[in-house]
């Protein structure tokens, strides 16, 4: 008899805490508005991903320009010299 | 490749400009939403600076090893590109972070040795253009060291606890986010390719100005 108890028992309590599982949320019961949500939910994600991208176009373009500005250096730096060695030999 | 650079700087800047494009139409992640968008740029940027010290790593080691100058060309500008590309992770990660995490950045593992590795290509530099003579050799000994700590950068993620996400999100990308991913890495190895290539002419420009110097003393 007292096995059948607990047996009932604990039945009753599986499908409680299975129903319980599958109950859906809350129902809403005020609204927020975003102004009151931490500060990181409010950081709108655009602004942050359009930086990170130019960044990257603005990095790679001055250093591009960094390689052509210093060889063009060398470039001349070299026609001078071999203008200086040609002019010497005559 | 002289032939060849112009073609492919041109096709590197129109898939850098259509990026953007497909970036916008792959899926949000569900948690993230917009910023984690940053990742098409950043995680490769990431691949390419640590390929970039392997390569000049290599380059040093070889230079160390046959006294090769055109090893040590290579390493310079290798270390170089490992600067810039650590530059843009660097900078790239804390925007993402700001809004994922709430803060621009932590302490924790990844970050740090990505730190650490940043510090010694730009250690590298500095060596290279105030340690005077044979700092080609101690510029050399660095990059060795700093190719050493790229698999702790690579495995810190799945080795120690962190918040950085671990290195299998990238192979298990879904079909709607890999193709972005794709197509922005090709995008970023391209450009290393071709900036490489360029830093490396300089260098040999260089190398061939040193050698007209030395012959109109003689």
């Amino acid at each position: 008899m007292i096995r059948r108890l607990l047996l009932t028992v604990w039945l009753a309590a599986v499908a409680a805490a299975t129903a319980l599982a599958f109950q859906p949320p809350a129902a809403q019961s005020e609204y927020v508005p975003v102004k009151d949500l931490p500060p990181v939910d409010q950081l709108p994600a655009a602004p942050l991903l359009v930086a990170a991208y130019s960044f990257i176009w603005l990095v790679a373009m001055f250093y591009l320009w960094t390689i052509w500005r210093r060889l063009g250096k060398v470039e001349t730096e070299m026609r001078a010299l071999e203008q200086r060695r040609s002019h010497s030999r005559r | 490749m002289k032939k060849a650079f112009l073609p492919l700087l041109l096709l590197t800047t129109a898939m850098f400009a259509y990026a953007p494009v497909v970036i916008a139409h792959a899926d949000y992640e569900s948690t993230m939403g917009l910023v984690q968008k940053v990742m098409y740029f950043h995680a490769p940027s990431g691949m390419v600076m640590l390929i970039s010290a392997v390569v000049c790593g290599v380059a040093s080691a070889l230079f160390l090893w046959k006294k090769d100058p055109a090893a040590d060309r290579v390493a310079i500008a290798a270390a170089e590109l490992t600067a810039l590309f650590g530059l843009i992770v660097l900078v790239t990660g804390p925007l993402w972070a700001r809004k994922a995490w709430g803060v621009w950045w932590v302490w924790e593992a990844r970050l740090t040795m990505s730190f650490v590795g940043w510090l010694i290509a730009v250690g590298y530099l500095f060596v290279r253009k105030y340690g005077g003579p044979g700092s080609d050799k101690l510029g050399a000994a660095l990059a060795v060291f700093g190719t050493a700590n790229v698999p702790f950068i690579y495995v810190s993620v799945n080795i120690w606890r962190t918040m950085h996400p671990m290195t299998t999100v990238v192979p298990t990308l879904q079909a709607g986010m890999r193709g972005a991913f794709w197509f922005s890495a090709l995008t970023l190895f391209l450009l290393y390719g071709l900036l490489l290539t360029a830093r490396v002419h300089l260098e040999r420009q260089r190398a061939a100005l040193d050698q007209l110097y030395l012959s109109e003393e003689d």
